[in-house]
C-alpha cells in the first residue's frame, strides 16, 4: 500500500465543451503520500480545471482521476461532495472566508460537512473548539482574533486561518491554490513554513501551486503544469 | 441539515437590512390579507345579524333587495308606500302573532327618522334573537317623544329631556325643518351594532302631527298648526313604507308569503329576511371579492419582492457559495440554504402579519365598532384564515424555490472558482 500513490491521473482528457480543443490532456501524473509537491501553474495552464477534477466538482471526458485509490468518477456527485469534505482541505488565493462566520466557526466549517473528519478531532476526547483555537495558534494567530468576524482580519491573517480550516480533521491532501499570491515576499516565506509544518504534523500531502517559480526551493518536488499537460490551454480560465 | 440552518441564518443576519425590510412588507401584505378576510367576516355577520326572529318584511311591490335596504338598513327611499288600511288587514290575519309599522322618511342631522309603533321595543330582535334594551328612558309614549338609537345619542350628545327637531327628508342640505314640532328624548337604546343605533324613533301618530300641515313635501304657505292643537286631529296614519311581520308558526311563512304577493286591490310583496339578506350580500360581495383580490396580488408582490432581494443577493454571495462547496457542500445543500432562507422570511412575515392584526384590531378595534358599527376584537387565527396563511406560505416556498434553483445551477457551474 505504501507504494500505491495518493493522487494519480492516467490518460486524462477534459475540454469545456464538447467541440472545443482539451483544456487538459494528461498522459499521466502521480503524487506520492507525503509529499510535498510544487505544482508550477502559470495563468491559463489549466490549473483550476485541474483541481476541479482533483476537488471531484469536474469529471473527466476520458481518463481516470484517482484519489487514495478511489476513481473519482466511479462516484456519484454527493458521493465525490462528500468524499472531497472528508479527505482534501482546500486554500484558495484570496477571499477564503465566509464573511458572516467567526474566525473559530469558519474554522470549523469541514467538521460540519464531513462527520469524518469531525470523529478526527473528537475520538482523543478534544472539543471541536479547542482543536481550532491550537490550530489557530500554531499558525500564529493571536487568540483575541477567534472570534472576530472573518472580514475584521488582514490578508496574511485570513489565508492563516485558512490553512486552520484546510488542516482541522487531519485530511490526507491539502491542495492551496495560489494561497500567498495577495502577501507580500517575507510573509509568503513565513506563510509557507507555517503550512509546511502543519501539514507534516497533520501527516497530509501538500499540493501547492502557484505561478510564482521562487517558491518551489521550499518543497520537495516541483512539477511544472505545462511540461505534463498536452492540451490546449491558452484562453481558458486561470 | 442543522449546519446548513445554521448557516443561512447567520447568513441571513449579515444582510439583516434588505432582508428585514423585505420581511416587514411581507408582514404588511399579510396583515392587509387577514385584516381584509376579518372585516368581510364581521361586515358579513353584523350584516346577516341586522334582523332576527322576524319571518316576513312586506311593503309595496318592488324587488326584494330595494325593500331589505330601506325598510332594515334605512338606504335608499321608498318608490311606493303601502296604504295603512292594507297594515290592518295583514296585521289581524289569524296566522300572524306580531306585527311592526315601519314608516320613514324624515331625518335628524344625517341620522333616519323611524315612526314606528310600540310593538318595535317589544317584537324587533336581531343577533342571534337579542331584544332591544333601553341603556336610559322608556319607549315612546306621548306624541313628540323620540327613542334615540345608540350612534345618534353618542355622536350628537343628547341626554334624556333633550329636544330635537327634525327635518324633512332624508338627506341633503338645506331640508325643511319640523321646527315648530320639537320632540323630547326619552329614551336610548343599548349599542346593537345594526342599523337601529343609528335611528330616530318616532311614534306613527308623530310621524302623521308633523306632517298635518304639509303638501306635496312642503309646508302650506300661510298655514300652520301648533304643536299644541295636533291632538285634536285623527293621527291614524294613511300609509306606512314597509311592515315586519311575526308569524304564530313559521311553517306558515311561505303560504303567508304568497298570500302577500297575491293581494288585491294593492299590489304588495312580502319577503323572507334571511333569502334578501343573501340576495343583498351578493351585490355587496362584489366589492368584498374586489377587497380581497387587491390583497391577494399585495401578497404576491411582496413574495416577488423576496425572490427578487434573495436573486440580487446571489451575485455577491457565489464566491461564499465556492467556500461551502470547497469544504464539501453538495449542491443540494447550496439549494437548500437559498430556498430555506426564503421559506423563513415568508413564515416570519405570516407570524409577524398576524401579530401585527392583533395590534391593530386590539387598538383600532373600539374605532371601527363606534365608527362603523363593525365589531372587530382581537381573536385567535380562524381555520379559514390557518388556510390562508398555509397558502402564502405554500406561495412563499415556490418563491423561495426560484433563487435556490439559480443558486444550484450557479454551484453546478461555477465548482470550486467562480467566474466572476
Amino acid at each position: 500500500m505504501a507504494s500505491e500513490p495518493i493522487i494519480r491521473i492516467e490518460d486524462l482528457v477534459f475540454r469545456w465543451s464538447a467541440e472545443g480543443e482539451p483544456c487538459l490532456d494528461i498522459p499521466s501524473f502521480e503524487i506520492q503520500a507525503g509529499d510535498h509537491i510544487f505544482l508550477y501553474g502559470p495563468s491559463g495552464s489549466g490549473k483550476s480545471t485541474l483541481l476541479g477534477l482533483l476537488g471531484g466538482v469536474l469529471v473527466p471526458e476520458r481518463g481516470r482521476v484517482k484519489v487514495l485509490g478511489v476513481e473519482l468518477a466511479q462516484l456519484g456527485s454527493a458521493d465525490r461532495d462528500r468524499f472531497r469534505a472528508d479527505h482534501v482541505g482546500f486554500i484558495f488565493q484570496q477571499f477564503n472566508l465566509i464573511p458572516y462566520l467567526s474566525v473559530i466557526d469558519n474554522v470549523l466549517l469541514p467538521c460540519r460537512f464531513s462527520a469524518k473528519r469531525h470523529k478526527t478531532v473528537t475520538q482523543g476526547g478534544r472539543k471541536l473548539h479547542d482543536e481550532a483555537v491550537r490550530l489557530l495558534s500554531h499558525l500564529d494567530l493571536d487568540a483575541s482574533l477567534h472570534h472576530r468576524a472573518a472580514t475584521q482580519l488582514s490578508v496574511g491573517q485570513q489565508q492563516r486561518v485558512a490553512a486552520a480550516r484546510a488542516l482541522i480533521g487531519r485530511p490526507e491532501i491539502v491542495i492551496a491554490d495560489e494561497p500567498t499570491s495577495a502577501l507580500d515576499a517575507e510573509r509568503q516565506i513565513a506563510f509557507l513554513d507555517l503550512l509546511s509544518r502543519e501539514c507534516v504534523e497533520a501527516g497530509s500531502t501538500l499540493l501547492f501551486v502557484s505561478h510564482d517559480g521562487r517558491l518551489a526551493a521550499r518543497f520537495s518536488h516541483e512539477i511544472a503544469l505545462p511540461s505534463i499537460n498536452r492540451g490546449i490551454t491558452e484562453g481558458t480560465l486561470a | 441539515m442543522r449546519h446548513l440552518l445554521f448557516l443561512a441564518a447567520r447568513s441571513a443576519w449579515n444582510r439583516r437590512l434588505t432582508l428585514g425590510l423585505t420581511l416587514v412588507a411581507v408582514a404588511l401584505s399579510v396583515t392587509l390579507l387577514l385584516g381584509v378576510v376579518r372585516i368581510r367576516q364581521e361586515a358579513k355577520d353584523s350584516f346577516s345579524e341586522s334582523i332576527s326572529g322576524t319571518d316576513l318584511v312586506v311593503g309595496a311591490r318592488t324587488s326584494p333587495v330595494q325593500l331589505m335596504l330601506y325598510a332594515v338598513f334605512r338606504i335608499g327611499e321608498a318608490t311606493n308606500n303601502m296604504r295603512w288600511q292594507s297594515y290592518q288587514v295583514l296585521a289581524s290575519r289569524p296566522e300572524v302573532a306580531w306585527s311592526i309599522p315601519l314608516s320613514l322618511g324624515d331625518s335628524h342631522r344625517g341620522f333616519p327618522v323611524l315612526g314606528t309603533s310600540t310593538a318595535y321595543f317589544e317584537h324587533f330582535h336581531y343577533g342571534s334573537s337579542q331584544a332591544l334594551v333601553f341603556s336610559a328612558g322608556k319607549p315612546f309614549a306621548d306624541v313628540f317623544d323620540a327613542v334615540l338609537g345608540a350612534d345618534v345619542a353618542d355622536h350628537l350628545g343628547y341626554h334624556l329631556g333633550d329636544h330635537i327637531t327634525l327635518s324633512h327628508g332624508m338627506s341633503g342640505q338645506g331640508l325643511a325643518e319640523h321646527a315648530d314640532k320639537p320632540f323630547t328624548v326619552v329614551g336610548v337604546l343599548a349599542r346593537t351594532g345594526t342599523p337601529v343605533d343609528r335611528t330616530v324613533h318616532i311614534s306613527l301618530e308623530a310621524m302623521e302631527a308633523i306632517h298635518l300641515d304639509w303638501q306635496g313635501g312642503a309646508p302650506m304657505p300661510g298655514f300652520t298648526i301648533p304643536a299644541e292643537y295636533v291632538r285634536k286631529f285623527d293621527l291614524t296614519p294613511k300609509e306606512i313604507t314597509a311592515a315586519l311581520v311575526g308569524l304564530k308558526s313559521r311553517a306558515a311563512v311561505f303560504k303567508m308569503q304568497r298570500t302577500i304577493n297575491d293581494s288585491t286591490p294593492e299590489a304588495l310583496l312580502g319577503v323572507l329576511p334571511g333569502v334578501a339578506l343573501d340576495q343583498l350580500w351578493q351585490v355587496v360581495s362584489i366589492v368584498e371579492h374586489t377587497l380581497l383580490a387587491v390583497a391577494a396580488m399585495v401578497v404576491v408582490v411582496g413574495l416577488s419582492g423576496l425572490t427578487a432581494v434573495i436573486l440580487a443577493s446571489l451575485g455577491e454571495r457565489r464566491r461564499e457559495l465556492a467556500i461551502l462547496r470547497s469544504v464539501g457542500a453538495k449542491p443540494s445543500d447550496v439549494f437548500l440554504l437559498l430556498t430555506a432562507e426564503g421559506l423563513s422570511i415568508t413564515v416570519l412575515g405570516a407570524l409577524l402579519g398576524v401579530l401585527l392584526l392583533t395590534l391593530l384590531t386590539a387598538l383600532l378595534g373600539p374605532l371601527a365598532q363606534s365608527r362603523f358599527g363593525l365589531v372587530i376584537e382581537p381573536k385567535w387565527v380562524s381555520a379559514e384564515e390557518f388556510m390562508l396563511l398555509a397558502t402564502v406560505v405554500g406561495v412563499g416556498l415556490c418563491a423561495s424555490l426560484v433563487p435556490g434553483y439559480r443558486a444550484y445551477k450557479l454551484s453546478l457551474a461555477d465548482g470550486l472558482t467562480p467566474r466572476l
